[in-house]
């Protein structure tokens, strides 16, 4: 019997339908319009229409990351593609599932430079976990599922498919999923029972230990944040989250002791650095989670957890690589475990509690709300304590720059997937778009894009997509009038020369707001804040929320770039550090 | 955090790919994205019909920068296997070069004497050039050149290493 026959374009979305995709983003143009023929036709398949292709891709990645979902793009090809490449770039930094499907000029024309032609998988090979150019209608089935496989498993990150126009066009067979296997990869999950025994046997004979977790156990699935917080409590050791690990322990917890890194916790850096034994469960070394490398946790013995085997022995040198997915190692582990005695010695631990407590004391993200003039991570206290009191999902999205660090530092999350940030490539204009993808995933929830005005205006034109879907996010705009991170660099160590950082000519943002229909809110002073902030969260629609606040205030505790963890600057006021070394200057 | 102090070293390294387009674009990509060395790279199908690719390559760095690019060759998804024949035991190494060399009386008999030492055959002859192809090691290549530069070399053309290790083990497994 002959197999139904269908065109390309029927059969992407077929095979998008089958992997359980509800919602693409995307843009339309020349090269996809079969791909848009056939998404007019049929009803499975919610299109979002962006206003910019690189919207699409944060939206894919807000909505992939809240979810735990792979998040599909639809692109046309030339500049709809090199527009993706940002996002794309951000997937791939940050471990987001996507699969970004590109329209492309038909093959006969490829290499001609014809109209809207772009090497697009020339372009995307180096920010994508794989990419594909279709050439034949017969392995587009096959792709599509690949690619699905590539994108959500292992470390999970960016697939790109280049689709010819004609390949759209041409009638050829579909290939169901089940049919598709990947000879050449084949992520490792489980790690060997000697790692797992060798573990726990360091874990025993340790005085000062530490978890410290990252992104790896958010995209293993919340079961491993579940299992997380069982090892956490199994071994009583401290726990530090890096800044895409926000959520995988309760931010409530006793034994929480902040983010790491740059503009982590004094307590957390100092642990780091001091600690017998580090587990690293997830995470990945990154230059600001290390500070100075030769001065990184020089004492401490390193069990290293992570399913990409390229992470580990990357940075920093460790004493034993496990490999496999953190849901699966933590499941293990958990299980020898329970079966032995495996605390640290009590007298042991309890000196090393006292000790991190101690640092607890400095109280490093304390700051002073003193006058009208808002202090930003006052904002963000004032946000939870509001938030805190609702019976919805909270979502929170950032921007990139001083205002995500103190969303980071001052709002807790309890729960994995509810904090969506640019961390790997710091990506300013994610954040708007990405709220957007949440609030397509979780149209009840409460979803809020912290913002600075600099970064807000870097991907504004997607609140024209906010608006045409009734999207009920809100924006909460830290307005200091400032590039606010450039501005505090500047200041730290080019003697406040303040190069091309401060933000003229901003909008009217209330008018710009109610120019697309939604409600425009605005506070200048304390007294105004509360109120703002109550009628934000209550609305029952698109909000944003212009809050000025201190344009003089910096992001601390610090560690200055070319600095070792027990080098912090706790404040303005704290000159223990001679930071302006040239060495360090020339770090970003 | 020991990479600067480490010694750096040449390694041979072997990788099996699908034979498929932009795969070397991969590789090389992976290497100057990096900045890996590259001191040498070949290529080609190793068995018509199994669309399965060897490269083979040199390359130098510190035991950590090698772990990582074995690691970072690894992760591309056409890369079946990845071995490195430095350490993973004994292997040969051979290098084919085609060397031309211009010259007529005494230089043109001493350049035939050299090739005949180093078992090199030309391959073209002209009354005043011939082609060398000689094979071996590379250094053996290198040492062969050196000795024609003052007898007239005038081209080189050199595949670049291919490698295998000894006995039994296997990158490709049995049909």
């Amino acid at each position: 019997m002959a197999k139904e026959q269908m065109n390309g374009s029927e059969i992407v979305l077929k095979a998008l339908v089958d992997h359980g995709v509800t919602e693409v983003f995307g843009y339309p143009g020349g090269a996809v319009l079969p791909i848009y023929d056939a998404i007019f036709k049929q009803n499975r398949l919610r299109h979002i229409l962006v206003r910019q292709e690189g919207g699409a891709v944060h939206a894919a990645e807000g909505y992939a990351r809240s979810t735990g979902k792979v998040g599909v793009v639809l692109v046309t090809s030339g500049p709809g593609a090199t527009n993706a490449v940002t996002g794309l770039t951000d997937a791939l930094m940050d471990s987001i599932p996507i699969i970004c499907l590109t329209g492309q000029v038909p093959t006969h024309l490829i290499g001609n430079d014809a109209f809207q032609e772009a090497d697009t998988t020339g372009i995307t090979r180096p920010c994508t976990k794989h990419n594909y150019l279709v050439r034949s209608v017969d392995d587009l089935a096959r792709v599509m599922h690949e690619a699905f496989l590539v994108a959500e498993s292992g470390r999970p990150g960016p697939v790109v498919i280049d689709l010819p126009k004609d390949v759209l066009m041409a009638m050829g067979e579909y290939l169901p999923k089940n049919k598709v296997a990947l000879k050449s990869y084949k992520p490792q999950l489980k790690a060997p029972a000697k790692n797992i025994k060798d573990a726990v046997a360091m874990i025993k004979a340790a005085k000062k230990p530490i978890i410290y977790a990252g992104g790896g156990v958010i995209n293993s699935g919340p079961k491993a944040s579940q299992l997380l917080t069982q090892l956490v409590k199994a071994t009583g050791a401290p726990c530090t989250l890096t800044l895409m690990g926000l959520g995988a322990f309760p931010a409530t917890d006793k034994q929480y002791i902040g983010m790491v890194g740059m503009h982590g916790t004094y307590e957390a850096n100092m642990a780091m650095h001091d600690c017998d034994l580090m587990i690293a469960v997830g995470a990945r070394f990154d230059d600001r989670i290390t500070g100075r490398l030769d001065a990184f946790s020089p004492t401490s013995k390193k069990i290293h957890i992570d399913i990409d085997p390229s992470s580990i022995n990357k940075n920093v040198a460790v004493d034993l690589c496990i490999v496999g997915d953190v849901a699966h190692v933590l499941e293990d582990m958990m299980k020898v475990l329970k079966t032995s005695q495996t605390k640290p010695e009590a007298k042991a631990l309890k000196a090393w509690w006292a000790q991190v407590n101690e640092w607890r004391s400095k109280e490093s993200l304390k700051y002073t709300q003193k006058g009208q003039v808002i202090k930003p991570q006052h904002a963000i206290c004032r946000l939870q304590e509001m938030t805190d009191k609702l019976k919805r999902e909270v979502y929170i999205t950032t921007e990139v720059g001083q205002h995500q660090m103190w969303a980071a530092q001052y709002f807790g999350f309890e729960k994995p997937n509810h904090w969506l940030t640019s961390g790997g490539l710091g990506t300013m204009g994610y954040g708007l778009p990405a709220a957007m993808g949440v609030q397509i995933a979780h149209p009840k929830a409460l979803v809020i894009g912290v913002a600075g005005e600099a970064s807000f205006m870097m991907n504004m034109q997607e609140l024209s997509t906010i608006a045409q879907y009734r999207l009920p996010v809100k924006v909460l705009i830290l307005n200091n009038f400032y590039m606010g991170m450039v501005r505090q660099w500047q200041e730290l160590m080019h003697g406040s020369r303040y190069s091309e950082s401060y933000m003229e000519s901003l909008p009217d943002f209330v008018k710009l707001a109610e120019s697309f229909g939604m409600k425009g809110l605005r506070a200048t002073k304390l007294s105004e804040m509360d109120a703002m902030l109550e009628e934000m969260i209550a609305h029952d629609g698109p909000v944003i929320a212009d809050l000025n606040v201190d344009p003089k205030e910096n992001v601390y505790p610090m560690i200055p770039s070319g600095a070792a963890h027990n080098e912090m600057l706790l404040g303005p006021d704290d000159n223990t550090v001679n930071s302006g070394a040239e060495e360090g200057l020339a770090l970003v | 955090m020991t990479s600067v102090t480490q010694p750096s070293n040449q390694h041979t390294i072997a990788v099996l790919v699908d034979n498929e387009p932009g795969v070397l674009a991969r590789v090389i990509g992976l290497f100057s994205g990096r900045g890996y060395n590259i001191e040498s790279l070949t290529v080609a199908e190793t068995r018509r019909g199994r669309h399965l690719s060897r490269i083979t390559i040199v390359t130098s760095g510190t035991p950590m920068v090698i772990e990582q690019i074995k690691a970072q060759l690894g992760r591309l998804i056409p890369v079946h296997q990845v071995s490195d024949l430095t350490l993973e035991g004994a292997y040969v190494e051979r290098e084919l070069a085609l060397v031309k060399v211009k010259g007529t009386g005494e230089k043109r008999v001493e350049s035939l004497r050299i090739a005949d030492i180093f078992r090199a055959r030309a391959v073209d002859s002209t009354n005043e050039s011939f082609v060398f192809e000689i094979v071996g090691t590379s250094s053996k290549i290198d040492a062969f050149v050196d000795l024609m530069k003052p007898l007239g070399l005038i081209d080189i053309s050199r595949t670049g290493v291919v490698a295998i290790s000894r006995g039994t083990d296997s990158l490709e497994g049995d049909d």
